[in-house]
């Protein structure tokens, strides 16, 4: 694949927030959600800023489930707010589950992707949301009734409310400069995490 | 031959016994991607009040929802064609790796009396690629055998923890005429 400089494409100025600022910004307090990640970057995000709780299940495979599964989540759930966090290239992989989401129409799911523009654990290879590819115009188009983008600063307090009150479900872009999570070394067994995420979710 | 004899008789039975089943059984989510062996149960499913019946773009998004559905405590089952089977390959990894329970039942093509070559490589691979994956298969050909062999699908899967496909063969639903 071409470099940046190569690509004929420069990265726009859109990435510009460090995902180590913008995400704990941006979803706040983990407790008030029942949460899924993608892999790598938004799973270690997540992970970091929640301690690896036990209202958190973070994948390591299966790349393309992360919607799905907040879905199943949001609909077995109803009483609780369900948040998806994943990244661009994860989302890229099954973008048919924001059609799904749309006609399913959960109040109570919202999704934040978390774009660098980049595959961050395979190299750094540009992705089609840094080549022209608008996920929040996607997500719109598919019918997702409220939808950002966030890649400012002063966009996040808002978008952070949005997550918690939305009366549908919805879908926040938060646009990042490519760079690393936070180092966090979380639970990869997803058979423990299941059944963690099960016992405080339903045994409690 | 009488005509009569021919054709295909009254609309079978089992499929209305199969929705009644489920539900008993406390599944409530029925996800899908359409096929004409299923369409009792996605007709029944959407005219529940008290069952999710949820279209799928493709089969492997209902990998990830019935996996989450089992998160948020829901008994839910994946209703697809065999070719869908295909689309489901890597998702199944999240069911293995996390021993969720899972079953979906799927109608067959490329299978007993097919007529349409394209069908005929994902039919015949179906079984394998399931059990590849740690997916149990359960074989139904004869109408009488799909309530206990369902029946039987659902324990293994919600009392023991398994994943199980029920295969409903060209046998069971008949082969499309080509």
């Amino acid at each position: 694949m071409k470099d940046d400089a190569a690509s004929g494409q420069e990265l726009d100025q859109s990435y510009v927030l460090d995902r180590r600022q913008a995400v704990p910004a941006l979803v706040g307090d983990t407790g008030d959600f029942l949460i899924v990640t993608g892999l790598a970057g938004t799973a270690k995000d997540i992970a970091a800023l929640s301690d690896d709780g036990d209202n958190v299940f973070t994948m390591a495979g299966a790349m393309g489930a992360a919607v799905s599964i907040g879905l199943g989540l949001a609909l077995a759930k109803p009483d609780r707010r369900v948040l998806v966090v994943t990244g661009d290239g994860e989302l890229l992989m099954n973008m048919g589950a924001l059609a799904t989401v749309s006609v399913m129409r959960p109040p109570n799911l919202a999704v934040v992707c978390v774009d660098n523009g980049h595959y961050g654990e395979t190299g750094g290879q540009r992705s089609h949301t840094s080549l022209g590819v608008d996920l929040e115009a996607i997500a719109s188009a598919a019918g997702i009734p409220a939808t950002r983008v966030v890649s400012k600063e002063s966009e996040i307090q808002a978008a952070s409310k949005l997550l918690r009150e939305s009366n549908g479900p919805a879908f926040i872009l938060l646009k990042v400069k490519p760079g690393d999570p936070p180092a966090y070394k979380r639970n990869m067994d997803p058979a423990a995490c299941r059944v963690r995420f099960r016992a405080a979710l339903l045994e409690k | 031959m009488n005509q009569s004899v021919r054709q295909k008789s009254a609309e079978p039975a089992w499929p209305d016994a199969l929705y009644d089943l489920l539900r008993a059984e406390g599944v409530t989510l029925f996800a899908y991607v359409p096929d004409a062996g299923h369409k009792v149960l996605i007709e029944r499913s959407l005219v529940d009040p008290a069952a999710k019946s949820i279209p799928l773009t493709t089969e492997e998004e209902g990998v990830g929802v019935l996996a989450g559905a089992n998160l948020g405590g829901t008994k839910g089952v994946l209703l697809m064609q065999s070719s869908g089977v295909g689309n489901c390959v890597n998702f199944l990894s999240l069911i293995k790796g996390g021993r969720f329970p899972f079953l979906t039942l799927v109608s067959m093509r490329g299978d007993y009396g097919e007529g349409n070559p394209w069908q005929m490589p994902m039919g015949q691979a179906t079984e394998r690629v399931l059990e590849a994956m740690g997916v149990i298969c359960m074989r139904i050909e004869n109408a009488e055998d799909v309530l206990p062999t369902v029946t039987a699908s659902l324990t293994m899967t919600f009392k023991s923890g398994n994943a199980v496909a029920v295969l409903l063969t060209q046998k069971l639903l008949g082969a499309k005429a080509f």
